[in-house]
């Protein structure tokens, strides 16, 4: 009886003993690995969350963008590592007097995954194809178009307005001419939105691309979105397992760019961000996003390689003037003297980050060096309250305690150092934490139940309306929604300006106002978001972006 | 025993439309949405307002739920907001996942819960016995996801045992039929993969395992216990029987009784320790998608599906324990 309980101990141990051996076996054999950095080979990436699709009209969010990218280039992109424009499937564009058409030399000698040439032909089926778009369904997903374009040929949203784009022609295969309905500010940078990349027309066609269906409530996207992606990006679509939650990709040997120096790019989704860093100190991923601010150091002690991008975004605090205490613009000041974001900055800046005087980064056109600023300076905020007769204003403060953004990678910590600026000049603030996805952004942004609160923008390219103009170019329930008209119209102005030194002064003059005659909002910091990654990579550009093309990535065989 | 069955059956169909409308009218209620989960900060109200009116959102609840009530009955639990793949396909990616996790750890539960507690109750008042109620007290107290992050960090980041997540090494070329990776790295003969399963599947298997372990040690040490004082047991050893055939078929078999439906019940209670373990080793099952429907895309239509179906393995596994007494205790049968 004895024996047999022993024996049967021995089996389990043997058992386990052999699945432990045998995969610690195949470990040792990837440990074992060392040299120089050479072609060939997998680059492991881990991803935060599943993307949404593949096909790039569809998505509008980083984890789809993050494959889509490797796969997909667009007209214009940006000059690796940094926010300048660049040749991409275009090697130049113009425009004429007007700004409303666009002449786009294209590269000679690209062809798409699928073996079909990229063309003038292909250029504008893309936008005939974006501007076309049929159903409530399709159009509701298309976030970046709307945003740049404004409409559709038939608008399905009910407000919605008349489109930018006209029409596209092919003047011949290397020659894509664009005709704009109106000059628009945000090109030729849109022009390079992971959005906007052109895709095979074949494919789009054979896998029925531009069929969304709704189903009850949610939607189901075409083969070409799940499963046949087909670009001219360095790297071809692979599959994505998504039982395993593991998308490859394989390298382009045709690119017309620099080819990708691995063979393989594996994007492995882990949505727990301590799952991630434990699986980049086990050697099993090679490259992780958005470090938290307190592992960084760590992290870089350990040997990784944590490399900051430039800062092209902004944290601020909004100021909702539906309050009508907030509609003095002496008691906005108030609020913005009151912050001592220099020591904001050094205590619970990630590394890089530096304060911010205006609502864009200073490498955008615009970023006027002369605007009014606001030093830490607690007693002029208590003199300007008295003034205003709001000494004993009381402040809703609205944060979301469970997000990181890139431009906020600590919200709790964030609202409290500015809560306790804003008690010690005499506002009392009631702190509201929400959810972002419960409660935060609906409050904020749809209801505008707030008096303050922090929120922040990674630009998309490198244009002032994506930053100044996004926020403030229109009535927004998040800044209050009373009629500021004034800066609305100059916002506008600005954006239409089709010459560049005209363009730049009107920015300018945007960003002294925004500063000294509206301030709805308080410009915090400038944060760097940083990537890490293994000692055995070698190559990655980091991108202010968060546009990294992995092509340029080798990691040591 | 048939009328027990449909009259069984028929609670469960009662109880499943209760749920479904609570969790239909308490998700709707919930502040945030599927709205502004699937758009950033950049989507303008325009884009906002379609597409709430093209979810259906715009809808009176009541006719969304009648909608919603139409597509179940036609086995249509339509598809993930997230990624629009449909429902039963998204659960059936993940639900291999999970039952060969909970599978994992209800083998190292009963395997040794059963047998430690028989041991601990024969030996009552001895070092094994005193360890066995510290240990299982520990088992039942600890939080489970502190354990899995216990685990993880010493078996993973310091002395490198175990890999830190996933169900395979990244990059595997397995073969997928079943879902169960370990049954068909098994049937295709690619025993590395097999390895590679298992090594996976340890460390969440046992973290899975402590509490279901603990309690089976538990009852199995109580019901034993009880047992062995019984007369008929006395008999046994008076009549001079084999200490096998006393130990095996009076003790261990009326001792299993109150086991089984420990099991039974906390195979259930598996599912929700296993949002937190699949949490914690990246394990993309149930409880993971469970957790990412809530917390990130607020993917009402995964989420509906998922209470529904937890709710009915819950039934069903019950139903099953109600059956085996039958099996195990003939007065049942008789009954």
């Amino acid at each position: 009886m004895q024996g047999r309980r022993l024996r049967t101990a021995v089996a389990i141990a043997a058992v386990t003993a052999l699945a432990v051996g045998a995969a610690g076996c195949a470990e040792s054999e990837r440990d074992g690995d060392s040299g120089e950095a050479k072609t060939g080979g997998t680059f492991i990436f881990a991803g935060a969350g599943d993307p949404k699709n593949f096909d790039p009209i569809f998505n509008d969010d980083g984890e789809s963008f993050r494959p889509i990218r490797q796969m997909f280039d667009t007209l214009v992109t940006h000059k690796p590592g940094t926010a300048e424009l660049t040749g991409g499937l275009a090697e130049s564009w113009e425009h004429d007097e007007s700004g409303k058409v666009w002449t786009f030399k294209l590269r000679q000698g690209v062809k798409f995954h699928d073996g079909t040439p990229f063309n003038a032909a292909a250029v504008c089926y893309n936008f005939d194809r974006w501007y076309n778009m049929k159903g409530a369904a399709a159009q509701a997903n298309m976030i970046y178009y709307m945003d740049t374009f404004g409409g559709f040929a038939k608008n399905e949203a009910e407000g919605a307005g008349e489109s930018v784009y006209n029409k596209c022609e092919a003047k011949d295969d290397g020659t894509a001419v664009l005709t704009l309905n109106k000059y628009k500010g945000a090109f030729p940078g849109a022009f390079a939105l992971t959005s906007l990349s052109i895709a095979s027309p074949e494919a789009l066609k054979k896998y029925d691309a531009d069929t969304v269906t709704q189903n009850g409530d949610s939607f189901a996207y075409s083969a070409f979105a799940n499963e046949h992606p087909v670009g001219t990006g360095p790297f071809t679509f692979g599959g994505w397992d998504k039982a395993k939650g593991e998308i490859t990709l394989n390298r382009n040997p045709d690119y017309w760019g620099d080819k990708a120096k691995v063979d393989k790019l594996i994007i492995k989704i882990i949505k727990d961000e301590n799952t991630r860093k434990q699986e980049l100190r086990a050697g099993t991923v090679h490259g992780i996003d958005f470090p938290a601010p307190a592992d960084r150091k760590a992290l870089a002690d350990e040997g990784f390689q944590v490399i900051d991008r430039p800062a092209f975004n902004i944290l601020y605090l909004g100021i909702n003037q539906k309050n009508p205490k907030l509609k003095d613009l002496r008691v906005r000041q108030a609020i913005a003297y009151a912050l001592n974001r220099q020591q904001l900055v050094q205590t619970k800046g990630p590394g890089g980050a530096k304060v911010a005087d205006e609502l864009m980064p200073d490498t955008v056109l615009g970023y006027a060096p002369d605007v009014q600023k606001y030093e830490y300076n607690p007693e002029k905020a208590k003199q300007l309250l008295k003034e205003a007769g709001a000494e004993n204003l009381t402040l809703n403060f609205y944060y979301p305690p469970d997000v990181t953004r890139p431009y906020m990678p600590n919200p709790q910590e964030i609202f409290t150092i500015l809560a306790n600026d804003l008690q010690a000049v005499g506002i009392k603030v009631n702190g509201v934490p929400r959810p972002w996805n419960g409660g935060f952004k609906d409050d904020v942004q749809t209801f505008g139940k707030h008096d303050l609160h922090i929120l922040g923008w990674t630009g998309d390219y490198n244009d002032p309306g994506n930053f100044v103009g996004t926020f403030f170019g229109r009535a927004k329930a998040e800044f209050g929604d009373q009629a500021m008209t004034d800066m609305f119209d100059a916002i506008t102005k600005a954006d239409g300006t089709v010459d560049e030194a005209g363009k730049k002064a009107a920015w300018e003059q945007v960003n002294r106002d925004l500063a000294s005659k509206w301030l709805p909002a308080v410009p915090v910091w400038h944060a760097p978001p940083a990537i890490v990654v293994t000692k055995d990579v070698d190559g990655l550009v980091a991108s202010p972006l968060t546009d990294e093309r992995f092509n340029t990535v080798s990691v040591k065989q | 025993m048939l009328r027990v069955i449909v009259r069984r059956l028929l609670q469960l169909v009662v109880t499943l439309i209760a749920l479904s409308a609570l969790i239909f009218i308490w998700l709707r209620n919930l502040p945030g949405g599927p709205v502004d989960a699937l758009l950033g900060e950049r989507a303008t109200p325009e884009t906002r307002a379609l597409l709430t009116k093209a979810l259906g959102y715009d809808q009176p609840i009541h006719v969304q739920y009648g909608k919603f009530m139409q597509r179940i009955l036609t086995g249509d639990f339509g598809n993930s907001i997230r990624t629009g793949d449909p429902v039963i396909e998204v659960i059936g990616r993940a639900f291999p996942a999970t039952v060969e996790l909970a599978l994992a750890a209800m083998i190292v539960a009963v395997g040794l819960g059963i047998p430690l507690g028989y041991l601990a109750a024969r030996w009552r008042g001895r070092a094994l016995d005193h360890l066995t109620v510290v240990g299982t007290l520990l088992g039942i107290s600890i939080p489970i996801f502190f354990l899995g992050y216990l685990l993880k960090d010493v078996f993973t980041q310091n002395i490198h045992w175990f890999p830190p997540s996933g169900r395979v090494g990244i990059g595997l070329d397995n073969t997928n039929i079943t879902g169960f990776f370990v049954l068909d790295s098994l049937l295709t003969r690619e025993f590395d993969a097999t390895a590679d399963a298992l090594w996976h599947l340890i460390l969440p298997a046992v973290t899975l395992a402590t509490i279901p372990l603990a309690v089976i040690v538990r009852m199995t040490r109580a019901s034993v216990l009880d047992v062995l004082n019984e007369d008929y047991v006395r008999t046994a050893e008076a009549k001079g029987l084999r200490h096998r055939t006393i130990r095996g078929r009076h003790i261990l078999r009326n001792a299993l009784l109150p086991v089984v439906t420990t099991i039974g019940l906390q195979t259930g209670a598996l599912l929700s320790g296993a949002v937190l373990t699949e949490k914690v080793y990246n394990w993309g099952g149930l409880g993971t998608l469970i957790t990412d429907s809530i917390t990130g895309s607020r993917d009402y239509p995964v989420l509906q599906a998922l209470i529904l179906l937890a709710a009915l393995v819950f039934v069903v596994v019950n139903l099953l324990v109600d059956l085996s007494y039958a099996f195990i205790d003939p007065r049942v049968r008789v009954r």
